[in-house]
């Protein structure tokens, strides 16, 4: 069970990637990215973490992006075009992100008799629900922690406004 | 059938590169602020294949805290792209070099 997600939604996230990365038109890489973002909501949920499930959907998939589709239709973003810039890029981009992932993906492999495995319907703690134990860290240990993202996404709400106003 | 947990993190490792590679490969600028969601959501899996790991809950604590600010940095991102458009009249970040000359 646990594999057959495992590899139906991996497979799902990784094909979402690669299509946010070779489509040219931004809407179609929006579109990929809530695909990307729904499969890893699923991760999660394997992975024992309902809460951040939820609010991957919510917040990721729900209100992110939509403000990217949103700007995109508002900015009436067509297909890029290809510049001289973007030949370098090709150059230095592809060798760069392989080496990058060659050298995370040897280190996870080389440990993983470290790291163990997974089981589904995950626990924890002792503890029943996986909700009811974060609420309980964030209302307790990380109050202030948890008020002052409050106040950030306050100062971003009245930076955006100010921001997007017509005259700045 | 259980599942390493590196292949969680391989594959994370594998989201990160593509948004790397579209990070520097894109030109639309709105997509390259779309790999930065995507390379952020990739450290999230390693974050919460780790939680899972060490039967802890502080690796889930800060993909909530990464989400608070990434919906932050997504609202005030896109307000200085809307607001770059319309001083410049492209998407392009090959045309946005007024610090170049």
């Amino acid at each position: 069970m646990q594999i057959a997600l495992f590899i139906i939604f991996g497979l799902l996230a990784v094909a979402g990637a690669l299509n946010l990365l070779f489509q040219r038109h931004p809407i179609n890489s929006a579109l990929s990215l809530v695909v990307v973002m729904m499969s890893l909501a699923v991760l999660y949920w394997s992975l024992g973490a309902e809460f951040l499930a939820a609010a991957q959907v919510i917040v990721y998939a729900g209100a992110i992006m939509v403000l990217f589709v949103f700007v995109v239709m508002l900015l009436n973003a067509g297909e890029e075009d290809r510049t001289h810039g973007s030949k370098i890029a090709y150059i230095a981009g592809i060798p760069g992100a392989a080496a990058i992932f060659c050298l995370l993906s040897f280190v996870f492999l080389s440990e993983r008799g470290q790291f163990g495995t997974t089981q589904l319907g995950g626990y924890l703690t002792s503890s029943v629900s996986n909700i009811s134990e974060i609420s309980h860290i964030l209302f307790t240990s990380l109050l202030l922690p948890f008020e002052v993202t409050s106040i950030l996404i306050l100062v971003a709400i009245l930076g955006a406004v100010v921001l997007a106003r017509k005259e700045l | 059938m259980v599942v390493p947990i590196a292949c969680y993190l391989v594959l994370a490792a594998v989201l990160f590169s593509i948004g790397i590679a579209a990070f520097l490969i894109r030109r639309n600028i709105i997509t390259i602020f779309m790999s930065i969601e995507l390379m952020l959501n990739a450290v999230n899996l390693t974050f919460v294949a780790f939680a899972h790991m060490w039967h802890q809950l502080s690796g889930q604590i800060f993909v909530f805290f990464v989400m608070v600010v990434a919906a932050a940095e997504a609202a005030v991102g896109l307000a200085i792209i809307i607001a770059l458009f319309r001083v410049r009249q492209t998407l392009n970040v090959d045309q946005v070099d007024l610090l170049k000359n």
